[in-house]
């Protein structure tokens, strides 16, 4: 497969492209944050989205979605990057349809997927329990009662988990912390007797929260997937949201190298244009070149896991690897070009830096993913 | 997708080549060719004094050579392989799959020809082509001159038209191998009152010409791959000149975009095992398992990463080109990325390697390659063009920046 975009993969992202810098520039983010608005992001506008078939891109047609690719919803995940608009399309579009489409039966994909598709139900992953991504660390118990389970434990950065209708939780069921057996995903109802959401105002602005769960009960149907066997299907899934988050760096990254191209052309100083100073023209091309190797990795990941998610993870290691680094690269070249302006709330420049380190923390940062690398190398 | 029957069928066309050319492989590449070579007298390059360092090197060089597989994307009326850039891609792949060498290394296959095909005329290709293929003309490359360097354009040794001839007055530095070369390729100045770019004329002469002298250049890796050429009234036929006479700033471009490419493939000629394992070799591990020297561990996958970013950037740099989206200047965002990756992959090993890693005269250290080789590796942005040249370009001619 090529690393070039298809005709239709390039149609896909101008519509995409359209309808997000139309409707929801960064100016959409910030009036959403100045106004503390209780939902985080647009209703409406998720609408739009499902209506243009966004919602349920990755959702099969059976069940009333798309039936894309991961590449497609890399690109929207791009485009997405370039104006840090707020929306369920992470958590719900990839990660949570990704998880039931992949590990739900027959009556859980015909339950959640189409309702996915129409925008109509929000669902979240709730994975880390610790302030760094350790997937395998998991230690929220759920004990086995009756006919289902009783959970109890605590989740951190649940991405829109404040607004979601259904969360898709990682617990053990066996083992002790660090072991990959003992996993098993659930299907809970935020308004499940015993679940507490504390909304978490995050640097970004963005939606997240921390939940508590104190014996909630869930019936057998709930499993996703197999009962102690929920690694590999957690890990996959993991790798689908680490290859969308890579492209929303990508996205991102290139917003604000271009923002800030943009400003080398136009600011003067000590009587020049500043883009004629080499020092900055320099620092200018190292980015760029950085970030047109993470675009190539990104791209290479996305496929890889459109091939076969079973083989994907070093690929997708690399990505996310180099997407973190990049991006924490290009949004402090960012405001240090942009000078005493790019440290100003009135300038865009620092909701990128904020949600660029958001996106670092998100499903395991670059030194997470370099140390998976040298793992699956053998040193 | 758009059309999809065309593409299933040239998929299975392709999986009949990668079993065809896998087999071919297995069957034809000695097994002795199947490592890197361990330094650069194993490397065959060619040429009227050539020889083979071993047997089973000859035999893969003429096996390869017969098949055209010397250079496989060229036509084959020229000893190419006439390879679609599909079909080389596969090649190429199975090759680095089973370390398999390149049979023939020389400057006429990575530059000089690429620029033959698109500015020659037909008697040139027909005469200098199939003896690039066949390896049996080494080829160095006149650029640089003492006080150019990087501003290349700024070059004074000068042609002087005489009857049918020029008549080629001056001096080159830093020309690969000339001492070893049977042929130059050259920019000469060919109007010295025209504007810097506009007066220069891209020509090949013989290094037996009359009035040729070189002169090897010592360097820190006590080797002398370079040396310096002199010329003093050689007399070279006007037809010997590539595309227009003054405007042989076109070729030469086009051939260093051919060389920034080579050079930035360079760190893949390192192919092998993992540089985290070569380290384990020296460092050892821990009881988990782990490369015991947390710190170099670290490093090395940071190295991996960028690697493997790197290696998908230039797989999709040939996807664009062929697709015709390329920016022309890319290939001086890989010279850049590609020859500093390199320097620190050699940081690495000589870390890896430790004390072992110092030994410059002895059997044990095959006469100090790694050493060698690392000292090599700092010409990496030097040569081709500097890494702040490169990023001028980049700066300039990809992001319109302001500015001379």
């Amino acid at each position: 497969m090529a690393l070039v975009l298809t005709e239709e993969q390039s149609l896909l992202r101008d519509s995409a492209r359209g309808l997000i810098s139309d409707k929801a520039p960064v100016s959409h983010l910030r009036g959403l944050r100045d106004t503390k608005d209780p939902t985080g992001f647009s209703k409406e506008l998720w609408h739009s989205f499902a209506e243009m078939g966004f919602a349920g891109l990755l959702v099969p047609e059976e069940f009333g979605g798309s039936g894309l690719g991961f590449m497609e919803a890399g690109i929207v995940m791009e485009e997405i990057g370039r104006t840090l608009m707020p929306s369920p399309f992470l958590a719900t579009s990839v990660v949570a349809a990704s998880a039931l489409n992949r590990g739900g039966n027959a009556a859980q994909k015909a339950e959640y997927l189409p309702k996915i598709s129409s925008g109509s139900l929000l669902a979240t992953l709730a994975i880390d329990e610790g302030a760094k991504h350790r997937p395998l660390q998991t230690n929220l118990q759920a004990v086995r009662a009756g006919n289902g389970f009783k959970l109890s434990g605590a989740k951190a950065l649940v991405v829109d988990g404040h607004v979601a209708d259904l969360f898709i939780v990682a617990a053990r069921t066996a083992g002790s912390t660090g072991e990959r057996e003992g996993l098993t995903l659930f299907l809970v109802n935020p308004k499940a007797k015993g679940v507490a959401i504390e909304r978490t105002i995050m640097v970004d602005a963005h939606n997240a929260a921390r939940i508590e769960l104190a014996n909630v009960e869930v019936n057998a149907d709930s499993v996703l997937g197999e009962v102690d066997q929920g690694a590999a299907l957690l890990e996959g899934v993991l790798d689908i949201g680490r290859g969308a988050v890579a492209a929303e760096m990508v996205g991102l990254s290139d917003e604000v190298f271009n923002r800030t191209v943009e400003y080398l052309k136009n600011r003067k100083q000590f009587g020049k244009l500043i883009g004629e100073f080499q020092a900055l023209q320099h620092r200018a091309a190292e980015l760029y070149v950085d970030i047109e190797i993470t675009r190539a990795a990104t791209m290479k990941a996305l496929q890889a896991l459109d091939v076969d998610i079973a083989k994907a993870a070093s690929v997708v290691a690399v990505a996310k690897a180099r997407a973190g680094t990049t991006a924490t690269r290009a949004v402090q070249e960012g405001v240090q070009m942009h000078g005493g302006m790019g440290m100003t709330d009135q300038f865009d420049i620092g909701f990128f830096m904020k949600r660029a380190r958001v996106c670092e923390e998100l499903f395991g940062d670059a030194n997470y993913h370099t140390e998976q690398l040298a793992r699956a190398r053998g040193y | 997708m758009t059309d999809s029957k065309t593409s299933e069928s040239e998929t299975a066309d392709l999986e009949q080549f990668r079993n065809e050319t896998r087999a071919w492989l297995e069957a034809n590449c000695p097994p002795e060719m199947r490592k890197p070579a361990t330094s650069d007298a194993d490397v065959f390059w060619g040429g009227r004094n050539a020889k083979f360092s071993s047997e089973p090197q000859r035999i893969w060089f003429e096996r390869m050579r017969d098949k055209g597989w010397t250079v496989p994307d060229w036509p084959r009326e020229y000893g190419g392989g006439g390879l679609s850039a599909a079909e080389l891609k596969v090649l190429r792949s199975e090759m680095v799959r089973m370390g398999a060498r390149p049979p023939l290394s020389s400057f006429g296959i990575w530059m000089l020809g690429p620029a033959l095909l698109k500015y020659g005329n037909e008697a040139q290709k027909k005469e200098h082509l199939p003896k690039i293929a066949a390896g049996l003309i080494r080829w160095c490359q006149g650029y640089s001159e003492p006080n150019a360097g990087s501003d290349l354009a700024s070059l004074q040794t000068r042609a002087e038209s005489d009857g049918d001839d020029f008549v080629i007055t001056g001096s080159k530095i830093w020309t690969s191998y000339a001492n070893y070369a049977d042929w130059i390729f050259c920019l000469v100045r060919t109007d010295s009152a025209a504007k810097k770019h506009d007066g220069i004329s891209f020509i090949l002469f013989d290094m037996t010409s009359k009035g040729v002298t070189t002169k090897p250049i010592l360097l820190i890796s006590g080797y002398s791959p370079f040396c310096e050429t002199f010329f003093d009234g050689v007399r070279v036929p006007k037809s010997h000149v590539v595309g227009t006479v003054n405007r042989g700033w076109d070729v030469a471009k086009y051939l260093l975009q051919h060389e920034r490419a080579m050079i930035s493939g360079m760190g893949e000629r390192g192919v092998g095992r993992p540089l985290g394992q070569i380290a384990a070799d020296s460092v050892g591990a821990d009881a988990l398992g782990r490369l015991d020297d947390s710190m170099l561990r670290g490093r090395i996958a940071s190295f991996d990463v960028d690697e493997a970013a790197l290696a998908a950037c230039a797989e999709r740099a040939v996807d664009l080109a062929k697709a015709g989206q390329a920016h022309p200047a890319f290939s001086s965002a890989m010279k850049y990325y590609g020859t500093e990756l390199n320097k620190r992959r050699y940081e690495i090993l000589m870390s890896a390697g430790g004390v072992d890693a110092l030994e410059w005269e002895s059997e044990r250290s095959r006469q100090g390659a790694r050493p060698r080789a690392w000292l090599r590796t700092k010409a990496n942005s030097i040569e081709g063009g500097t890494s702040e040249v490169m990023l001028g370009i980049v700066a300039k001619r990809i992001l319109d920046l302001p500015g001379a």
